[in-house]
């Protein structure tokens, strides 16, 4: 599939293609929508089927999900402070969404919604745009002494002005392209590699032997994407922390 | 003697719990000197992408091409510079 004619064709596993059908092909439902569905569903059935014990000593799902619970909710904590426990929903689902739709682009035949910016930039602009308005129900009129620090000479307004706000409309740009990039990269890689071993085993007697190292390569590089998937994950969801905070205490 | 120490230890896991104290240096990001070096980059990228996509519209709106656009490109480089900045001396913390 990826070696036909002895190319690489690395770049095919991000076309978006109608999934359910022709229902799907009529809405222009694609793979991408079904697994954002398929990370959804996970999400609730971890979340409803591991809690429904209650157990004081939880099993392995309960242990699961009181973990990534307790995770996020002492990252909002000690990031946003004690006035963030209102935004640990958002955050945490947030995170889970991205964290089980990275993890989920490792497994065969899956796709990786988190590697089209379209999706990236949209998680990141209700980020940006809750912080926004977060900063201006919290401080009014106040919030725009962001965009100039107190103390710096009044000469130097339209410099600092138009830099803080170019800076401060930056942060979903760098927050959707960390994550694509993250995405796109390890995924191409993967594939690059996986198209060697097939290229490799082709070449006679040789062949199968040579094509044991990009095997072992991607071996490796599928538990490095592990950790990049959760690492990403993490990532986007400190960050969103962070500018919680800027936008709950406004410096 | 234990007994005390053991109370101060409960007392302050308690304070922690109930958000009377506040722990410090846990949840950082991850400093990698890769990951340090991409963050740095996006930053920078992205900046660039905002100052010369704000410079681009506001020429074709105001009809002053390439003055903003050049213009916009020099505040966006100073935004990602002083992104990069912010990402090694965050603004500080206890403030407000």
């Amino acid at each position: 599939m990826a070696a036909e004619g002895k190319t690489i064709d690395a770049l095919s596993q991000f076309e978006l293609t109608p999934a359910l059908g022709v229902l799907g092909a009529a809405v222009n439902f694609t793979q991408s929508n079904l697994h954002m569905l398929i990370a959804a569903a996970i999400i609730l059935a971890l979340m409803t089927w591991g809690m429904r014990p209650r157990a004081v000593v939880p099993g392995r799902l309960q242990s699961l999900a009181e973990a990534s619970y307790e995770f996020i909710y002492r990252m909002v904590t000690d990031q946003v402070g004690e006035e963030g426990k209102r935004f640990f929903p958002f955050v945490f689902t947030l995170f889970m969404f991205i964290l089980v739709g990275n993890m989920l682009g490792l497994l065969p035949y899956a796709f990786t919604f988190t590697s089209h910016i379209a999706v990236t930039f949209a998680l990141a602009a209700i980020v940006f745009v809750l912080i926004t308005v977060v900063a201006l129900m919290i401080h009014g009129r106040k919030f725009f002494g962001y965009f100039f620090p107190e103390g710096a000479p009044v000469w130097l307004a339209p410099i600092i002005v138009p830099v803080e706000i170019v800076s401060y409309l930056s942060r979903p740009v760098s927050l959707s392209i960390r994550l694509f990039a993250n995405m796109v990269a390890g995924h191409v890689m993967l594939k690059v590699f996986a198209t060697f071993v097939v290229m490799l085993a082709g070449l006679g007697a040789v062949g199968p032997f040579l094509s044991v190292m990009p095997l072992a390569l991607n071996v490796a590089l599928v538990g490095f994407e592990v950790l990049v998937a959760f690492l990403q994950a993490y990532v986007f969801a400190i960050l969103t922390c962070i500018y919680l905070h800027d936008a709950v205490h406004l410096h | 003697m234990g007994q005390q120490d053991g109370f101060d230890r409960r007392l302050r896991d308690a304070r922690l719990r109930h958000g009377l104290e506040r722990e410090q240096g846990r949840g950082q990001l991850p400093a990698g000197p890769w990951g340090v070096g991409f963050r740095a980059g996006v930053e920078v990228v992205s900046a660039l992408m905002v100052g010369v996509g704000l410079g681009l519209l506001l020429d074709r709106w105001l009809g002053t091409w390439p003055w903003l656009f050049l213009v916009m490109f020099l505040v966006g480089s100073a935004a990602g510079v002083l992104n990069v900045y912010r990402l090694f001396n965050p603004r500080k913390r206890d403030r407000g």
